[in-house]
């Protein structure tokens, strides 16, 4: 006879504000087998769990059904208080009056009833709950960072100095990510370049980083210390041992007028190139959508030219298989282009620039040398517009969100436009100036008081060109509404920053969750912040929002600090919801009839043939039988199987049978 | 073929000429013209400032109208009233209790079942895929196409063109043989209903689009709105005065300068009606 608890919690007012937990808790006291109810205010609280923990041993209860949150949130907290006092743990379940009830429904009757309904149903279930054991399995000590930004370089080299081994793939030619395009960096004016470099190079010479550049994440299987990852090396048409790096075949190449991604468009490169001169690695590729050689089948100049005769042509893309136990994702973010304005000009104006452009004209090692010129024709512009919030914070525009590191980058720009051209007159629009962090705002008054830039509170309906100028049509909302037109000679756009184009694909692979903007989404928004829903796959940098350097770094080391806690450890504990086979004694062995339909359904590759022999050894039966290690518990082979001989542990058919009966069934 | 037809209150009085163009187009490509019979005002700007209820009661009835009438697609070819109308389709077909509620309001039942149809949506469907051939003295003039607030604007509900950079006009213009310019006032605001009680602001807001055009070297402006119309056209001396020069780029209904591109009489398609004289 089982004597089951019920544990009503309230969550605060969470769920008492809406459902009579009381009411819940006196009510599932009645229900057959119930041995114990009470409710509580916060039962995940200690004061809560050891009501919960007394109970188990004071009533000797055999089952116990938690009607509080959603197990995602605390399944885990109240299984383990269970086993504490002595309970298998997967004999306590979760009925979520919180997310199902409280937070979707109106307070009343109805409610109260759908709560109590959904408490009855999990203590019918409890009644055929059987204990289990929780599977153990080995982590693999290697973690792959995808993304070389600040935020991979930085997860990467902290991961390392644990003394694990990572693996830092990189889709582009050289690891840096946007930082390695910037000037110099708010709030302190440093240098980008210098700060990161040293970390760009660390990265490549560390003994236990290897670094894949020019790569991407081609499938993952596994799980949470057992990743199996298939990275594909895309040919960059050299052969990477034999160079060195002499650059001779970039001054070569004849094809010298593709806009460079490095300098945004502003210079141009070869189609044999190295990025910019820091780059890591620092050897050339073939990019070969331009390469007069594959596109018409002559030149091969730069085969002629290197000294060393390391140019591959016939180099094929690789594919390399590793095992991995943990993942980063730091893949960054990127920034609307200016033909996302139909009101700036659908980008048909070659001086209204975006931020990361503007980065590249004040960059020392960009396309002016660090001198202010306009990219139409050279001029150093004597009137510059600065419009923040250039799609961000705008509904119609689908992005209702705020960028966070534009308001601080244009008091940068034009901190550095001051600087740079004297006696030149800069104005920046903006809707609010958010500069919350140390030293953020005093940056931006020192911009406003020191340098002199205009800020004009205020939107910028139109930007229009005329007799050689840019019109900027504004209004000064502080002047009560007042137009104002600014004749300008450049414009730039702190344009938002959104996900990567491929971040939604990224994100399916992985099986990562993601949020309206592509942007991948944290475990919980406060307290796990570097976790993502899938165990084993942690965040770093802009890949979950737009964030400034200081923050990609701090999310990082937190990153890094959660893959080296799960590297600690030798073996990891998994959930036993598992499929099986059902097994029966000789002759008959199962009722597996051997039809492998399950083979070809599971998703996972987890189910394999087994061959059950005689004395002699010969083969007498033939059934499926799911690999431990692989089944992610889907359940998708359950459905499959026609003779029902797979069941999934702790959702078994009784179980699920029982569910439904007793809501079917009058109480 | 047969159009169902909503003239609303300008075509009949300051800009009989839209309508005497649009119905002289349509006879050139034969579509038979079925007016909307008994209808009334759409409520323009008053209504919807004054009572939610009657800014959709009107435009409701005339689209019961329609319904009752077997009308299948209207042509509403002023702006503004093209707008009332979608707006009160858009509005009805997401509550379905104020839908009741206006069918009773106006003792009539209203299904939402017409379309509507704007001038340029018309020419798009019925007359540029036909045009071809048909062109015997081609527009060919630098026009610049002004399209206002109200026929592109709000997008969320009209779904029609490019809210800040239409195309639309420009590209029937481009059929009919014209050079449509680049230039940046294609939307601002003509001053509208200002254009009586506050005419000098008028004269600046118009001033600047018609200055624009000018400059840009536009032969003629391209319109498809009776309010943009008459500001642009009838307070060509307030505009000049802001201006300070003397401007006279004609101002054209759309179906005027199409008119006149398939070769039809001056006179039919009403271009002796402009206060600005038609050059072109
Ligand atoms: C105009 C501008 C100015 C700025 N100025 C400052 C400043 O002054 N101070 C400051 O603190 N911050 C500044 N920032 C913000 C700063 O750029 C970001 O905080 C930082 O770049 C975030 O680093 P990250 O590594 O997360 O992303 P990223 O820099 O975007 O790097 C991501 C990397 O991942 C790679 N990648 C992407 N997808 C894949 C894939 N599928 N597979 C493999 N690799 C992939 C990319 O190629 C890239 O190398 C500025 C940003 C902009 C736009
Ligand atoms: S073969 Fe291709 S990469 Fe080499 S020099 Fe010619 S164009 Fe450049
Ligand atoms: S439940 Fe079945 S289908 Fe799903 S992963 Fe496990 S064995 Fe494969």
């Amino acid at each position: 006879m089982s004597k089951i608890g019920v544990f009503v919690c309230h969550c605060g007012e969470n769920i008492s504000a809406t459902v009579d937990c009381a009411r819940v808790a006196e009510t599932s006291g009645k229900l057959d087998g119930v041995a114990y109810s009470v409710d509580y205010k916060y039962m995940c609280s200690d004061p809560g769990q050891s009501l919960i923990k007394s109970a188990i041993k004071e009533k000797g209860l055999t089952g116990v059904v938690v009607a509080a949150c959603s197990p995602r949130m605390h399944e885990p907290t109240f299984r383990k208080a269970c086993a504490e006092a002595g309970l298998n743990p997967y004999m306590c379940e979760m009925a979520n009056l919180r997310e199902h009830v409280s937070w979707v429904h109106e307070k009343g009757e109805a409610t109260t009833e759908k709560a109590i309904d959904l408490v009855r149903i999990l203590v019918e279930k409890v009644k055929y709950n059987q204990s289990l054991n929780a599977i153990k399995v080995p982590v693999t000590k290697t973690a792959l960072v995808i993304g070389g930004g600040i935020a991979g370089i930085q997860a990467s080299l902290d991961i390392a100095n644990t003394g694990h081994k990572v693996i830092l793939i990189e889709k582009d030619p050289s690891i840096g990510g946007h930082m390695s395009q910037l000037s110099e960096t708010f709030p302190t004016l440093d240098c980008s370049q210098c700060i990161l470099t040293p970390r760009m190079v660390e990265v490549a010479q560390h003994p236990n980083i290897t670094l894949y550049s020019y790569a991407e994440l081609e499938s993952v299987e596994g799980f949470i210390g057992n990743f199996k990852v298939k990275i594909r090396r895309k040919s960059k048409s050299i052969d990477e041992k034999l160079c060195t790096g002499c650059g001779l075949c970039t001054t070569k190449c004849p094809v010298k007028k593709i806009p460079s991604e490095f300098n945004e468009g502003l210079g141009m490169r070869t189609a044999i190139y190295v990025p910019f001169p820091q780059a890591v690695p620092n050897k050339p590729v073939i990019d070969r959508e331009h390469c007069t050689y594959y596109l018409k089948g002559k030149c091969r100049i730069c085969e002629k030219v290197c000294p060393i005769q390391a140019i591959r042509f016939d180099q094929e893309d690789t594919i390399e298989e590793v095992e991995i136990g943990a993942i980063v994702l730091a893949t960054g973010f990127s920034v609307k282009q200016p033909d996302f304005f139909p009101e700036y000009g659908y980008g048909k104006y070659p001086d209204v620039i975006t931020g990361l452009q503007f980065e590249r004209l004040a960059s020392a090692s960009g396309p002016t040398l660090g001198e202010i010129r306009r990219p139409s024709d050279g001029k150093v512009p004597q009137n510059i517009v600065f419009v923040a919030c250039a799609g961000s914070r705008d509904e119609a525009k689908g992005i209702p969100y705020c960028s966070k590191i534009c308001c601080m980058y244009i008091a940068k720009h034009a901190m550095l436009y001051q600087h740079k051209v004297h006696g030149g007159k800069s104005y920046v629009f903006y809707m609010d100036i958010r500069a919350g962090g140390k030293n953020y705002e005093e940056f931006v008054r020192r911009a406003i008081e020191e340098d002199g830039v205009n800020y004009v509170r205020g939107r910028v309906s139109r930007i229009y060109e005329k007799n050689g100028k840019l019109i900027v049509k504004g209004v000064d909302t502080l002047l009560g509404a007042m137009p104002v037109d600014i004749e300008a000679d450049m414009v730039v756009l702190a344009t938002a920053g959104v996900a990567n184009s491929d971040a939604e694909a990224l994100a399916q692979k992985l099986h990562v969750s993601y949020d309206a903007y592509k942007f991948f989404a944290e475990a919980h928004p406060k307290l796990k912040p570097v976790e993502t829903n899938t165990a084993g796959i942690f965040l770093a940098g802009a890949c979950q929002s737009p964030r400034d350097i200081p923050e990609s770094v701090s999310m990082a080391s937190g990153a890094a600090v959660k893959v080296a806690c799960l590297f600690s450890q030798d073996e990891l504990t998994r959930d036993p919801l598992i499929a099986v086979v059902n097994r029966m004694a000789p002759p008959v062995y199962s009722s597996c009839v051997g039809c492998f339909l399950c083979v070809s359904a599971c998703p996972y590759q987890a189910i394999e043939k087994e061959e059950i022999k005689n004395r002699a050894g010969e083969v007498i039966k033939t059934l499926a039988r799911v690999n431990p290690g692989l089944c992610q518990g889907c359940g998708t082979c359950v459905a499959f199987c026609r003779t029902k001989s797979i069941d999934l542990q702790g959702y078994t058919h009784e179980q699920m049978y029982t569910e439904v009966m007793a809501l079917l069934n009058e109480y | 073929m047969t159009l169902g037809f909503y003239p609303g209150c300008s075509l009949k009085g300051s800009s009989r000429e839209y309508a005497e163009s649009v119905l002289a187009v349509a006879k050139a490509f034969d579509i038979t013209i079925e007016e909307i019979k008994d209808w009334n005002c759409c409520g323009a700007t008053a209504a919807h400032n004054m009572n939610r209820e009657l800014s959709f009661a009107l435009p409701a009835r005339i689209l019961s109208l329609a319904e009752k009438q077997g009308l299948t697609e209207v042509v509403v070819p002023c702006a503004a009233c093209y707008s009332r109308l979608t707006v009160t389709q858009y509005e009805l077909a997401k509550d379905k209790e104020l839908k009741d509620r206006i069918s009773e309001v106006n003792g009539m039942e209203y299904k939402g079942s017409v379309t509507i149809l704007n001038i340029i949506q018309m020419l798009d469907k019925y007359i540029t895929p036909k045009l071809e051939g048909k062109v015997v003295k081609p527009f060919d003039h630098k026009v610049a196409c002004y399209y206002g607030c109200l026929l592109v604007r709000p997008h969320e509900i009209l779904k029609f063109d490019r809210e800040e950079d239409p195309q639309s006009m420009d590209e029937v213009m481009l059929k009919a043989g014209a050079t449509p310019i680049d230039w940046a006032f294609k939307t601002e605001c003509c001053g509208a209903g200002l254009s009586i009680s506050r005419t000098p602001s008028v004269g600046k807001l118009s001033g600047m689009i018609v200055g624009d055009a000018k400059d840009r070297g536009a032969e003629a402006i391209i319109v498809a709105c009776p309010m943009c119309h008459s500001n642009l056209d009838m307070r060509r001396k307030e505009i000049n005065k802001y201006l300070g020069e003397k401007v006279d780029i004609p101002v054209l209904y759309i179906t005027q300068a199409l008119g006149l591109a398939v070769g039809l009489d001056r006179k039919e398609l009403g271009l002796n009606r402009h206060f600005v004289k038609v050059t072109v």
